[in-house]
Order: structure tokens, then C-alpha cells, then sequence
């Protein structure tokens, strides 16, 4: 749901940058309680991202870097912390140490009932602030600038924004874990944008499919033994992707293709058909006969071509002469008009 | 005469700024009276946008200030509308002609108010004035450079605004589309507003504009077209000899 932003603001990888910057977050939260308690450890989670993501956007502002440069930086600079912590736990004597490695790449089994509940909470809370700013959130993602000039103060938004997506990434942390949480942001959300225009079906689209992802993720990682759920959920978020790519009507590549032959076949009917005219009109009589043969220096006329026509009524075959209807004269003579209206 | 008996709507005082120690625009004063169809003319490089995008507030300046009608930009905010470059935005954002023209009543509205039927008659009849109405529904990324560029046009026209700031409107549009934009800022002079276009086209600058600032990082010049525009200018702000003839 909240993928869609990211999606939109071309900041796709921020989320993989926030995941990882969660871990050391965790670690520490783990160093300093002591207990492997799930909501102290988000918390730990919640302002490691943060701080990531501040000072991803501080390198940014302040800096030449790019901002691909400062994600790569941030998620690798967070994530070997994170793993040296995790090491150095892991050395310790202490019994809760077990399971902390499970952040990394997640376990929806090890999900309570209370976890449940949190997830719940904070999507609801997600939900009502996105639809309270919604008119901000969508004109700060289109023209920032412009935003600016309106009086909005445009970081406000973003910070509000930012943080929502830090929050989302957080929670699932533990379904997914650290290496694969950006796909569950971004997936369902790329995959939504092959089917809409619409930035509103667009978010409730992303949601459905995340939603659907993991139910029937769970369900296939349920079915069988051996089968981590983390990683089947992306992997049905991953099919949403392709399957959107290639059959989405107005951009999937199937259809692209479909209407480029279609296309080329319309052409190819409208050429023959305009240099029928165009011989016709020499004459008085339009259904004046012609032999095919005419045609044949024309390099777009086929047999198929010309059957076509006669199917569409514009042509009558008399054994191999050929003459245009009143309507094929008709149609022709409109072609060119018609298509210099289209353009406009 | 009695242009100098006008208001002034936009006067900029000192205005610098840099990006990374390099002045992009030196001490600039300008002072823009109330009416003028104004063109912001200057190389590549300039700082032509810059001050557009300093003035509206989008850049910070080292130093200097910019009052509208005497009083802060801040305060004065809603007096201004502001066309970006087309370039500047992701055509392919999910949304309508329509819904971006929308955009342009956001800031009236204010946080969390969403745009009602009100709202919604203005964009229609901007859009009918650029004569866009048939595409509102379209997707934007579907709509061509020119008509791209009349919604944006459209955006700003819906704010009701009385100084007008755009930058490069006629950049990538074809004669017609350039001719229905000329009218309309023409239109917006008539009703008293004042506008001020970065300008790429010398060649045009006395036919659509009657004041004109000759700008390269400083302020070379400054006035009514027919006074000022003249090679003797060109020359000081292009740095090469220029020639134009100027039919009177």
C-alpha cells in the first residue's frame, strides 16, 4: 500500500535501505533489554530506519552524492553493524539469543496472536492518515516544487510520508525479514501500476495484492515441510509482477504486441485500399473493373489483403478483376482526413 | 509615461545565489511593474530559472529579498502562480488531465480539505480556456508535449492568481500550441495581470512581450521592449555580436 509512494517517487530502493537499516536497531534493542521481546525489538527497528533514512536524505541535501550512491552506502554501512552485533550477541551467554537471526530473512511462524493485533493497529493508523493527507501525499509525489509554491511546506509531507513507509517496513520485518522486505513493498505495488491510471486503484490494488501474497504464500509454506514463508510470499508477489507485466491491457507486453500487429494490418488494408482509390477516381464509374495484376507493382497489397477487404465489402472480385464498392470508395476517400483528425 | 505611474508587483532586491560557491545570480535588483507581459531573456546557464525559482520561494538565496506588492512572498503567496518547466515532472504519475489541473486549487484549500464540486468547475472551465475540456479525462502520460504543457498552464490559471511566473512554456511545443499560449498570456495582461516568462526565442521577444530583462548571472537590462531591446544589449548578455532586426 504504502509501496506505491515509494514506487512513485522513484525511491525504490529506499526501502531495501531501511530494512537493513533496522537490523542493528534490533540488536542493540536486544543488547540493552536483554529480552527477546518482538515490540521492544521493532521499536530498536523503528529508529535505526529512521536514522537511516534521515541521514540517507541528509547525504543527499548536503552533499554531491547521488542518492543511489548515499542508499547503497547507508543499507551496507547499517547492515554490517547490524551483523557485527548479531555476531557478537550470538557469542554472549545468554539463552534468549537464539532466534534473533530470524529478522533476516523473517518467519511468519514465529508470529503470535498479539503480533497480529500490533500489524492491524498500525496498518489501520496507516490508513487513515493516508486518507487524511491524501491530496498532499499525491501533489508532493507529482510536482514537488510547485507544491512548494502553493504554501504546503513540503517537508512536512515528506517527513510524514517517509516515516509511514518506515513504520510499514518495520512491521514486516518479522513476516519477511531484513534481506527480502523491500520486494513485499514494492512488488505488489509495481504490479498494480500495470493495471490502473488511477493513483487511488493504484494504492488499493498494491494492498490487495500484498494481502493476497501472503495469505496464499502462507498457505503454500503451510502445505508443505521445509518451506520458509518469507520467501515463498515474495515469490507469490514476484508472480503478480510478471503476470501484471505481461497481461495488463494498457501496458502489459502481450497486449503491446497484439495492437502493434493489428496495427500493421490495419495499415497494410488502408494502403491497398487508398491506392484502389486512387486509380478509381480516374474514372467516371467508380466500380469500374480493374485487373488485379494492377496491383501487383504495390507492394502492400496481398491475397489475404484483398479478401479482407472484399469481406469488409469495400471490394467485389469478378474472376481477376476487381472494383470498389460505394462504400470502399467512400471509406477510402475519408481515409486520410479521418487520420490527420486522429492525429490532432 | 503612465507605465511609470504603476504599482510595483515584484521588486527583488540584491538577490545572490550559488550552488556550491559558484554564483549562479549576482546581486540582482529588479523591480517588475503591475501589467507587463515580461520575457526573462538570457544563455543557457544564466540563472534565468534560478530567479524564477528563487523569487517563488523553491530556492534559497544567499542573500537578498523579494517583496510582491510590498510585503514578503510568504505573505503574499496566493497572488502567485508558478508554471514549472515541463520536464520537471514524471508524465507518467497515475492521474488525469483533470485531476492535475485540480492541483492548481490545493493551495486555496489548505491542509487535509479535499477538492469538492467547486473546485471542480474552476478546473473544467481552465481547462475549456486552454482548450483542453475534450481530454480531461485522459491520462497525462497519453497527452503530447503541447498539451502537457497547456495543463500546466491550466494548473496555474485555476489559482486566480495576479502575477504569473512561468518558466519555458514554449519549450518543445509546436506554432500552434505557442500562438493558443501567446493568447492567453495576452488575455491575462488585458485583465491586469502581470506576467513573466523565461524566453529561449529572441526572435519573438517584440512580438509577444512589451518588457523584456536581459539577464547572465547579473542583471544586464531592464524595461519596456521598445526601448531596450536593441543589439547593443543582446550583445552585453550573449557575449557575441548580435544582430536582430527589430521591425518597428
Amino acid at each position: 500500500m504504502l509501496g506505491s509512494f515509494a514506487v512513485l517517487r522513484k525511491q525504490s530502493l529506499l526501502g531495501d535501505a531501511i530494512s537493513h537499516a533496522a537490523l542493528p536497531g534490533i540488536a542493540i534493542a536486544f543488547l540493552i533489554t536483554g529480552a527477546k521481546d518482538s515490540n521492544t525489538l521493532l521499536i530498536g527497528a523503528l529508529i535505526s530506519g529512521l536514522i537511516g533514512t534521515f541521514w540517507i536524505r541528509g547525504i543527499v541535501t548536503k552533499t554531491h552524492l547521488k542518492s543511489d550512491t548515499a542508499l547503497g552506502l547507508i543499507l551496507s554501512l547499517f547492515f554490517g553493524f547490524g551483523m557485527l552485533l548479531l555476531t557478537f550477541i550470538q557469542k554472549q551467554p545468554n539463552a534468549n539469543q537464539a532466534g534473533l537471526d530470524k529478522y533476516l530473512f523473517g518467519q511468519a511462524a514465529t508470529l503470535v496472536e498479539s503480533d497480529v493485533w500490533m500489524m492491524a493497529i498500525v496498518t489501520g493508523i496507516c490508513l487513515i492518515v493516508m486518507l487524511t493527507f491524501w491530496k498532499e501525499f499525491k501533489i508532493l509525489l507529482f510536482d514537488a516544487d510547485y507544491t512548494k509554491t502553493l504554501g504546503f511546506n513540503t517537508k512536512t509531507i515528506d517527513i510524514l510520508i517517509t516515516s509511514f513507509i518506515v513504520l510499514a517496513i518495520v512491521l514486516g520485518l518479522q513476516t519477511v525479514g531484513v534481506v527480502l522486505m523491500s520486494a513485499m513493498l514494492l512488488a505488489p505495488a509495481a504490479a498494480a501500476r500495470q493495471w490502473t491510471n488511477s493513483l487511488a486503484v493504484m494504492v488499493f490494488l498494491a494492498a490487495i495484492f500484498g494481502a493476497f501474497s501472503g495469505v496464499v504464500g502462507t498457505a503454500i509454506s503451510a502445505s508443505q515441510n521445509n518451506l520458509s514463508t518469507g520467501p515463498v510470499i515474495v515469490l507469490v508477489a514476484g508472480v503478480f509482477v510478471v503476470v501484471s507485466f505481461i497481461f495488463s491491457p494498457s501496458r502489459g507486453l502481450l497486449f503491446k504486441q497484439i495492437r502493434f500487429i493489428k496495427n500493421r494490418r490495419d495499415l497494410e488494408l488502408h494502403k491497398t485500399l487508398a491506392f484502389m482509390h486512387q486509380i478509381a477516381e480516374t474514372h467516371e464509374d467508380i466500380s469500374h473493373p480493374h485487373a488485379i495484376k494492377l496491383l501487383n507493382n504495390f507492394q502492400g497489397y496481398t491475397r489475404s489483403t484483398l479478401q479482407k477487404l472484399v469481406e469488409k465489402d469495400y471490394v467485389q472480385l469478378q474472376g481477376n478483376m476487381w472494383s470498389l464498392t460505394e462504400t470502399g470508395f467512400d471509406t477510402a476517400a475519408n481515409l486520410y482526413t479521418k487520420q490527420s483528425t486522429e492525429d490532432e | 509615461m503612465t507605465k511609470q505611474m504603476k504599482k510595483i508587483a515584484v521588486k527583488v532586491d540584491d538577490l545572490t545565489v550559488a550552488y556550491n560557491y559558484k554564483p549562479v545570480l549576482w546581486d540582482i535588483d529588479l523591480e517588475i511593474p503591475e501589467g507587463v507581459l515580461m520575457a526573462i531573456v538570457g544563455p543557457n546557464g544564466a540563472g534565468k530559472s534560478t530567479l524564477i525559482k528563487s523569487i517563488l520561494g523553491i530556492l534559497k538565496p544567499i542573500a537578498g529579498s523579494v517583496t510582491i506588492y510590498g510585503k514578503s512572498y510568504e505573505k503574499q503567496r496566493q497572488l502567485v502562480a508558478y508554471v514549472p518547466q515541463k520536464g520537471s515532472v514524471d508524465w507518467d504519475f497515475p492521474t488525469t488531465a483533470l485531476d492535475v489541473v485540480k492541483m492548481g486549487t490545493y493551495g486555496s484549500l489548505g491542509w487535509i480539505k479535499r477538492p469538492g464540486q467547486k473546485e471542480k468547475k474552476a478546473a473544467l472551465e481552465a481547462l475549456e480556456k486552454v482548450g483542453m475540456l475534450p481530454f480531461k479525462g485522459r491520462q497525462i502520460s497519453q497527452l503530447s508535449g503541447g498539451q502537457q504543457q497547456r495543463i500546466f498552464l491550466a494548473r496555474a490559471l485555476v489559482q486566480n492568481a495576479s502575477i504569473y511566473f512561468m518558466d519555458e512554456p514554449f519549450q518543445g511545443v509546436d506554432a500552434t500550441t505557442e500562438i493558443a499560449i501567446i493568447n492567453i498570456l495576452k488575455e491575462l495582461r488585458k485583465a491586469g495581470k502581470t506576467v513573466i516568462v523565461v524566453h529561449h526565442d529572441l526572435q519573438t521577444v517584440p512580438e509577444y512581450f512589451d518588457w523584456v530583462t536581459f539577464l547572465n548571472v547579473k542583471k544586464i537590462a531592464t524595461g519596456p521592449v521598445k526601448d531596450i531591446f536593441n543589439d547593443d544589449n543582446l550583445t552585453k548578455t550573449y557575449g557575441i555580436n548580435y544582430k536582430v532586426s527589430i521591425q518597428e
